[in-house]
């Protein structure tokens, strides 16, 4: 069954679709970066204070912010 | 009859090798200047190129910032979408070459497919093709080429391969692309109709972006009207910016998925092995290691920057001193000989001795960028800073700032957003830099007791430390309560990517270096220098016959029989600058700075420490009448004895000696530092600023000190 949850709620390893974005102008920029809706993400790390985060998507390694990403709604398949 | 002459940018990704492109191209034969009003640098070099008949041509190559897409987010991605969207532009390119990294293909052709949509000619170079190869993965070049409809030249920019091909192609009869990559009109079919209209452009795609900034186009600021046509225009036909963008990104990364990847990479061997840089990054990033070996890179710098720049900044202020000597030795004296001398050469020597420094941090920059690793500092360090305001990458500055501050403030540009850029600039120079040292040693040695609590604590050594921990404190607070003081100019993003590990390419770290010692000696070279010649002129001249009279009091006999002619050079020159302009102004300030203890003399050591802060152990010795020449001790002592005329108590009392340290840990007394700020933002606003609240909190906090200990 899958599970939509925000992107700062998965853990390392674990690989989800993105489904949709919250914000208009985060989105924009994601977008053009290629985290597009369908494409698959794994979160790679975390930062020692957990904050931010590294996920690979399309081929290369992207870090950003809990704040930045849990505007990210992806889909965990279980 | 001259050469041909044509117009060339470079637009890619950041991290996509466009520097090492631009260096392959353009040699050493590279100049950094601004774009018009923004803070923006740009970079140009000349590459002389050869066609197939045979002819010459001249291409002025200009290096874009990196962007992922035309849609501008920042400052320097306005400069990018108004040089390739414009057509109108000064520096709108006869051709853009598109450098893409292969191994990020998907990424790096959407913003090849905007660039190909604008319908300027346009090569694509394929850069990083090794690291393909290492994914197991095949480009088919042909297929690219039919399916953009472009010229596709594969490079690998590092090792110079495919630079002469990629000559040929931007010499070579390049036209615009004929097919659009996505069908805008269809998002917007009026609106792209009227900008076309309006403003003469061809290509749909250029219209669409214009309609979505029109307000970045300086020809609709000079034709107002016009703006308005369009803006009511948009709003009357519902255009929504923003879901336009979204839908075009989304088309473009469509296309590119389903007709354009799919055929043109194939995976050739399924490669198991983790990666590298993912096994790296376990360690670099780990949550002890990766500290341990920060902090290892983090002292190496500090000590390179501090200790290895020692020698060759003696080198130097000697060889400045030679000079000195041999021009003030081989001129006639008089006026000009004192110009040269103490103005210019001083100026210069002021100037010439912080390359060193410069030379050393930015090695050091230069290779954290290069290999990748100055991601994962921000990435580790962010959350601890970005409490005060500040960026992950702030904490090089900051520590190279203990040592001086104008490298630090130069490597702040390793800083995206513009507000936690602008911060770190405003409070690096609060670190205790390596100038305040021998003000330290001076008053330390004058106040501090040389004596040991606990049996083992040296308490000279005890109060050194605490200057420095106040200063770094007070710089972590500033920056905090700054970080509610300053409005970001735009959104900043936190968004990067973490590029792979790669080794580092020696020839662009020295091109940098190059670079940076440029920027340095040229652009806050000529404010340090003004600033040393009228400095030179306040100490050097006084109001009326002043001078003249001290010069005649000490040829009377009663002065040459009695004293030696050094003690009465000494004498002359005490009397002298008491007499000079910073005398004069010493006094006029003293009211101003007795509420911290100061008397006038210190009045005329806060002026000439703008120089430089260590200055003030010199002009002590020229006020006390002690060649420079002597030891710190006879400085000391002179000072220590002075009484002040109207309490008839030591003038250096604890209290005084105390407010005096504060004073230089926090007022803002580089011009250097002032100078180098104003080029890396452009304006005096920040550097006035800076110097100004730096100020403020040096007085409020003498002032508080003194009446504490008093």
């Amino acid at each position: 069954m899958d599970k939509n949850i925000t992107m700062d709620k998965m853990k390392v390893g674990q690989s989800a679709t993105i489904i949709s974005f919250t914000d208009e102008v985060m989105s924009l920029k994601l977008l053009e970066m290629g985290c597009v809706p369908g494409e698959v993400v794994i979160l790679e790390r975390k930062a020692p204070l957990g904050d931010p985060i590294a996920i690979s998507v399309s081929g290369y390694l992207l870090s950003l912010r809990i704040d930045e990403a849990c505007t990210v709604v992806v889909s965990i398949q279980d | 009859m001259g050469n041909k002459k044509i117009k060339v940018a470079l637009v890619g990704n950041p991290n996509c090798g466009k520097t090492s492109l631009f260096n392959a191209l353009t040699g050493l034969n590279q100049k950094v200047a601004n774009f018009p009003g923004v803070t923006v640098d740009k970079k140009t070099g000349y590459c002389q190129l050869t066609d197939a008949y045979g002819n010459d041509i001249d291409a002025e190559i200009i290096d874009l910032p990196g962007t992922y897409s035309l849609y501008p987010k920042s400052m320097d991605e306005h400069v990018t979408f108004q040089l390739l969207c414009d057509p109108r532009n000064a520096l709108h390119p006869d051709i853009t070459v598109v450098i893409a990294d292969a191994s990020n293909l998907k990424r790096s052709l959407f913003l090849c497919t905007q660039i190909i949509d604008l319908k300027t000619p346009v090569v694509l170079a394929l850069n990083m093709m090794d690291l393909v190869e290492k994914k197991g993965l095949v480009i088919d070049i042909p297929m690219l080429e039919k399916k953009l409809g472009i010229k596709v030249i594969p490079i690998n920019a590092r090792q110079k391969v495919g630079i002469e091909e990629l000559k040929l192609a931007i010499a070579g009869d390049l036209t615009a692309p004929r097919a659009d990559f996505i069908n805008i009109r269809s998002f917007a079919p009026e609106v792209v109709d009227l900008i076309q209209k309006t403003t003469h452009v061809n290509s749909d795609y250029v219209a669409f972006q214009i309609a979505n900034n029109y307000e970045l186009i300086p020809f609709f600021k000079e034709n107002p009207h016009k703006k308005e046509i369009i803006k009511s225009f948009l709003e009357e036909h519902n255009f929504k910016s923003s879901n336009l963008q979204a839908a075009e990104t989304l088309e473009r990364y469509k296309i590119l998925t389903e007709k354009v990847i799919k055929d043109v990479v194939v995976q050739k061997d399924v490669i198991q092995k983790k990666q590298f840089t993912s096994k790296l990054d376990r360690i670099l990033t780990h949550k002890v290691f990766g500290y341990v070996f920060f902090l290892l890179i983090l002292f190496l710098i500090f000590q390179a920057v501090f200790a290895w720049s020692t020698l060759p900044m003696e080198w130097v202020q000697q060889g400045f001193q030679k000079l000195r000597e041999f021009t003030q030795n081989t001129l006639p004296p008089g006026f000009f000989n004192d110009l040269l001398v103490n103005g210019i050469f001083a100026g210069l020597s002021g100037i010439v001795v912080f390359i060193p420094q410069i030379a050393i941090l930015f090695t050091f920059i230069a290779i954290l960028e290069d290999t990748g690793y100055m991601a994962r500092v921000s990435f580790i360090m962010d959350k601890l800073l970005r409490k005060f305001g500040l960026n992950g990458k702030s904490i090089i500055p900051l520590v190279s700032g203990v040592a001086c501050a104008v490298p630090a403030i130069m490597s702040t540009r390793t800083i995206q957003s513009w507000k936690e850029r602008t911060i770190t600039i405003l409070v690096t120079p609060l670190m205790s830099c390596s100038a305040r040292i021998p003000v330290y040693t001076l008053l330390i040695s004058m106040v501090v007791p040389n004596r040991y609590v606990l049996n083992s604590i040296n308490l000279q050594g005890l109060v050194l430390m605490g200057l420095y921990l106040i200063g770094f404190f007070t710089a972590l607070f500033a920056a905090f309560l700054l970080s509610f003081v300053l409005k970001a100019k735009e959104r900043g993003y936190y968004i990067m990517e973490m590029p792979v590990y790669r080794m580092p390419r020696w020839s662009n770290i020295g091109i940098t270096i190059v670079e940076k010692v440029k920027i340095f000696l040229f652009d806050a070279g000529k404010i340090i220098i003004a600033i040393s010649i009228i400095l030179w002129a306040l100490a050097s001249f006084g109001p009326g016959d002043r001078f003249k009279n001290i010069e005649q009091k000490y040829s009377k006999t009663e002065y040459t029989s009695t004293l030696s002619s050094q003690e009465i050079k000494h004498h002359i020159q005490a009397e002298k600058i008491a007499a000079s302009y910073a005398g004069s102004f010493g006094r006029f300030i003293e009211p101003v700075i007795k509420p911290l203890g100061f008397d006038w003399k210190i009045g005329i050591a806060l002026i000439t420490s703008f120089a430089a802060r260590e200055a003030f152990v010199g002009t002590m010795a020229t006020i006390y009448s002690v060649g420079e020449e002597d030891s710190h001790q006879s400085i000391k002592e002179k000072m220590m004895a002075d009484i002040n005329p109207q309490t008839l108590k030591p003038t250096y009392s604890i209290a005084v000696g105390y407010s005096l340290m504060i004073f230089y840990a926090f007022a803002m007394q580089c011009m250097s530092t002032l100078a180098v700020v104003y080029r890396e933002t452009k304006s005096w606003k920040i550097p006035v600023f800076q110097f100004a609240y730096m100020g403020v909190l040096a007085y409020c906090a003498s002032f508080l000190v003194y009446h504490l200990f008093k």
